[in-house]
């Protein structure tokens, strides 16, 4: 550690030679990754939230023509009106896109990267060479998956999920083709990126603690991004398995996954797979990934509640056992995505069982945050505003958890529009809510500048009724029967009486889809034009903020600070001010809350 | 078009909105560094009471959508023996989810409000406390218990699939993008069936074994007739991808894979001439036709051709992504009595007699 510590501080002294290359392109430093990471994320966002608006206006004007599907799709969208096909393909990619490259890699790829080695007091990631392969990695993937819009059959369109046989089978679907070939080789490279990724917070957090950071003085921030790479690396080779054995089917004739098919008048060679495996193969790594995704999300929160609330957070202990808890069960849980599968019953009843457990310890972190910010003194800064939105986003989303993940109810609302409901406000919306409460939090620590408050908390009212207006209702319409994944409803006079409230949810989803200008204005201008940040703008403990803004190679000029004490010491009696940083030693009879 | 434009004018808000802070920005000084862009008490005040606003937001949406959208769900109206089993399991859930939502809510944002941020003050220094902790553990523990157990068993008694009872046996036959029903016929036994016996020259469009005995009284329709009171064993079979066979009314639903028979039984209760005589139905009947009068009146003045009116049938719909016209893969369900089964079964082809000889 120390001749680690002793080689960076030598380096610093006769200052970097770098290029613009080695600065802003291929760099090793965990600030510019990080940096990187968030530009392409946000990106691939833009990109994905676009996909879910025309989905909406298909689903709100069904074949009306419009000429931003003309202008956006091309020959996908003949006179202006949506082909079926493409909007198949737009769930797909809404799907991937949002999940893996903003979700995933976007937010946890730019907060670990950021945090984990500002917040232990580490010079850098134990492999900064690893980190920089681990972005590129996920840069390459992100190009391939958009490339596949450009391909003449289309991109894949079987889902997210991507189940087989539709995915496998070329005849039984245009994006089947081509399409799927490019979903499956950027999510295997996205994969390894991901691990790359995971293994490096891993190491980098054992082994690079400074002097006095003991695991129970770690801020939750990294006790959630430490976790959320654990399952991370147990679940997603599992998903690369099943992408190579699906490739395999695809390409050289084996059967793992088909058997039996007839199809466009003939019968093809497949015989002993099971298209059940690949679900089984599927959800083992697609559940723990929906923890992936909000963990690191709850850990931002964590900090942020506490640290504008001037108050400890609630129950630390009860917190890093929270997510230890819910880290396992996230992988003993998969099969409620499969009750009506076709498994067999009985293991429905234990997936109900271990599912509705995930709700103990979801709820002991609902109550904690909310204790948290009882008696604080709130400062309404940005992020804090997106951080009471994602403890209500994550209450209202996650308490429809309970309907779903009982097999007998789910029978009735499985791949309806409820689930929708419940997903995107769970882990979509929180999960976003999250990753913005971390740049508005964060931002000063990224660019050395300060983003509009202003801006911020325009940009977060109207995205947080949008955010209900949207999903709200849409519980309604799915209990109503409404299946998901359908171009149009039209065929179904049944549900000609859900085209209003459909048409009411494209609109709210416009308008928070197009109020996310005012916060992609806000990002871009502030880097340049932004107000100039100080060392610790939000009076904060950890050890981020002991840096100095401008940026070095190695995070502190000096020495690594040691640390003291626990990192939520706010409005601690006995202090002149209402925050003592983790570097501050001990007063003299001062105890080290039991915590 | 209504689209663009309601997006141009969304767009011309934002740069108005945008304006507007900017002249904000203006008229206030301006200082060097960025601690003015740190909350003050004024925005600690202004957004306190938006949490307030919002809290209100939240309720006034939950009462509008169980007002305005509470009967469009299917909740009170099941057709089948279980239905109401599953029905009362919702409702259950519902109101556990309903007070914990409100409660959760209103403590969240009345916190937020209450502790808002004010210069001088000073907040709790509260880090701990085992015995509440120990609470909200508990409570969790046994209202889930309580759904736990029941809904298991629900779900034993949905899926305790068995042929005691003398169901009905009828295979359901999903390939993209249509469904058809196999009848056991006479002796209520399906004959064996594989997709690789397709043979279409010979009109044996399911694969079914003609040497096999049990086959030849098969009878293969695609319309699904169910006689009201008998329980059903459905076979589902999927000739290409996953399809999945959802029967809303009936709460049922199973995947149909290809390369093996999923099962799925249930009982209806109610037969469509029942159900289409029931006051709810009548009138969700009369609303949509409302609707689809006014759609008409729109779609004959663009000189197109209006839309039929509407007439409640039970369906079967596909809901598993299978395909470009997967929105369209559905199939009529009639429940009626066992006469009306029985005149109608009669006047179906058996499959020996279905198949083309050339």
């Amino acid at each position: 550690m120390s001749a680690h510590a002793d080689t960076h501080d030598a380096h610093d002294d006769h200052h970097h030679k770098e290029t613009f290359i080695t600065k802003y392109i291929f760099s090793i430093d965990h600030k510019m990754i990080a940096k990187q990471y968030l530009i392409t994320g946000t990106i691939m966002g833009v990109i994905g939230v676009i996909m879910s608006l025309m989905m909406r206006m298909q689903i709100a004007w069904p074949e009306e023509p419009n000429v931003i599907f003309e202008a956006l799709l091309g020959k996908w969208a003949p006179d202006g009106v949506m082909d079926a096909d493409i909007y198949l393909a737009l769930v797909t990619i809404h799907g991937t896109i949002m999940v893996f490259f903003v979700l995933t890699a976007g937010l946890s790829g730019t907060f670990s990267n950021l945090l984990i080695p500002l917040q232990i007091g580490a010079r850098d990631m134990a492999s900064g060479f690893l980190n920089m392969v681990s972005y590129w990695l996920f840069f390459i993937s992100s190009v391939i998956m958009v490339s596949s819009f450009f391909v003449e059959a289309g991109p894949a369109a079987a889902g997210w999920t991507i189940y087989p046989p539709l995915s496998a089978l070329p005849m039984a679907q245009g994006g089947s083709g081509m399409g799927m070939t490019l979903w499956l080789v950027a999510m295997a490279i996205f994969i390894a990126s991901s691990l790359l990724g995971s293994l490096n917070y891993v190491v980098t957090v054992i082994n690079l603690r400074t002097k006095g950071m003991s695991m129970t003085r770690l801020p939750l921030t990294i006790w959630a991004f430490f976790v959320t790479a654990i399952i991370g690396i147990v679940s997603f080779p599992v998903l690369l398995s099943a992408a190579l054995l699906l490739i395999m089917d695809r390409s050289f004739g084996t059967s793992f996954f088909l058997s039996d098919i007839f199809i466009q008048g003939e019968v093809l060679h497949y015989q002993g797979g099971s298209p059940v495996l690949f679900e089984h193969l599927f959800w083992f790594l697609g559940h723990p990934e929906v923890y992936i995704v909000i963990l690191p999300a709850m850990g931002l929160v964590s900090e942020i509640m506490a640290t504008n609330s001037r108050k400890p957070i609630f129950g630390y202990r009860a917190m890093i056992t929270s997510i230890l808890a819910i880290a396992f069960l996230s992988t003993i849980v998969w099969g409620h995505h499969m009750f009506i599968s076709g498994m067999n019953p009985f293991l429905g009843s234990v997936f109900t069982f271990t599912t509705l457990l995930i709700a103990i310890p979801s709820a002991v972190k609902a109550f904690n945050w909310i204790t948290t910010i009882w008696k604080g003194n709130i400062q309404m800064n940005p992020a804090m505003l997106f951080s009471i939105g994602f403890v209500s986003t994550f209450i209202t989303g996650g308490l429809t958890g309970i309907i779903l993940g009982d097999s007998a109810l789910d029978i009735n609302v499985h791949d309806t529009y409820f689930v929708i409901a419940h997903f995107h406000l769970v882990m979509g919306i929180s999960a976003l809510y999250g990753m913005f409460a971390g740049i508005y939090h964060w931002y000063p620590k990224m660019f050395g500048r300060m983003l509009n408050k202003k801006l911020g908390y325009i940009h977060f009212w109207i995205t947080a009724i949008c955010a209900y207006g949207v999903f709200f209702p849409m519980h309604f319409i799915g209990m109503a029967g409404l299946p998901r994944r359908y171009y149009t409803n039209s065929n179904f006079p049944l549900f000609d009486d859900l085209a209003d409230t459909n048409q009411i949810i494209t609109i709210f989803a416009l308008v928070g889809g197009v109020a996310q200008l005012i916060y992609l204005w806000n990002f871009f201008s502030s880097i340049f034009y932004g107000k100039k940040a100080v060392q610790n703008p939000w009076r904060a403990t950890t050890l981020e903020w002991t840096t100095p803004v401008k940026h070095i190679h190695g995070n502190w000029p000096g020495e690594i600070p040691h640390v003291y004490r626990w990192s939520y010491d706010y409005s601690k009696p006995g202090h002149d001010v209402d925050f003592v940083m983790q570097n501050v030693p001990l007063k003299e009879g001062e105890e080290e809350l039991q915590h | 078009m209504t689209a663009l434009l309601s997006i141009l004018v969304l767009v011309f808000i934002l740069v108005a909105i945008w304006q507007m802070v900017k002249i904000f920005d203006l008229t206030q000084s301006d200082s060097v560094d960025g601690n003015n862009q740190v909350a003050n008490d004024k925005d600690n005040k202004l957004n306190g009471y938006l949490m307030i606003g919002f809290l209100a937001f939240i309720y006034i949406i939950t009462i509008w959508s169980f007002v305005e959208l509470g009967d469009l769900p299917l909740m009170s109206n099941s057709a089948s023996e279980h239905g109401p089993g599953v029905d009362s399991l919702m409702i259950i859930s519902m109101i556990v989810i309903f007070i914990v939502q409100t409660i959760t809510q209103f403590l969240l944002h009345y916190f937020a409000f209450k502790y808002r941020g004010e210069k001088g003050k000073k907040a709790l220094f509260y880090a701990d406390n085992n015995k509440l902790e120990a609470i909200w553990t508990i409570i969790p523990v046994i209202v889930l218990a309580v759904l736990i157990i029941q809904g298991l068993f629900t779900w034993t008694t949905i899926m305790n699939v068995n042929e005691d009872n003398d169901p009905l046996i009828i295979e359901l036959y999903a390939q993209q993008f249509s469904w058809k029903a196999r009848y056991g016929g006479e002796d209520n036994t399906l004959g064996k069936a594989n997709v690789r016996l397709i043979d279409i020259d010979r009109a044996n469009t399911l694969g079914v074994d003609e040497a096999d005995p049990n086959a030849q009284d098969d009878i293969i329709t695609a319309e699904l007739h169910l006689p009201v009171g008998r329980p059903v064993l459905f076979k589902m079979r999927s000739q290409d991808v996953l399809h999945s066979a959802y029967m809303p009314h009936f709460r049922a639903q199973m995947n149909c894979v290809p390369g093996m028979i999923t099962q799925f039984g249930f009982t209806p209760t109610v037969t469509t001439a029942d159900m289409r005589d029931t006051p709810e139905m009548k009138d969700k009947v009369s609303n949509i036709n409302d609707i689809r009068v006014q759609k008409s009146k729109e779609l004959v003045a663009k000189g197109e051709e209006g839309l039929e009116p509407y007439t409640f049938d039970y369906l079967l719909l596909c809901n598993k992504i299978c395909g470009k016209s997967h929105y369209n893969m559905q199939m009529k369900i009639i429940v009626e009595t066992q006469e009306e089964y029985d005149a109608w079964i009669k006047t179906q082809k058996v499959f020996k007699n279905s198949l083309v000889n050339n």
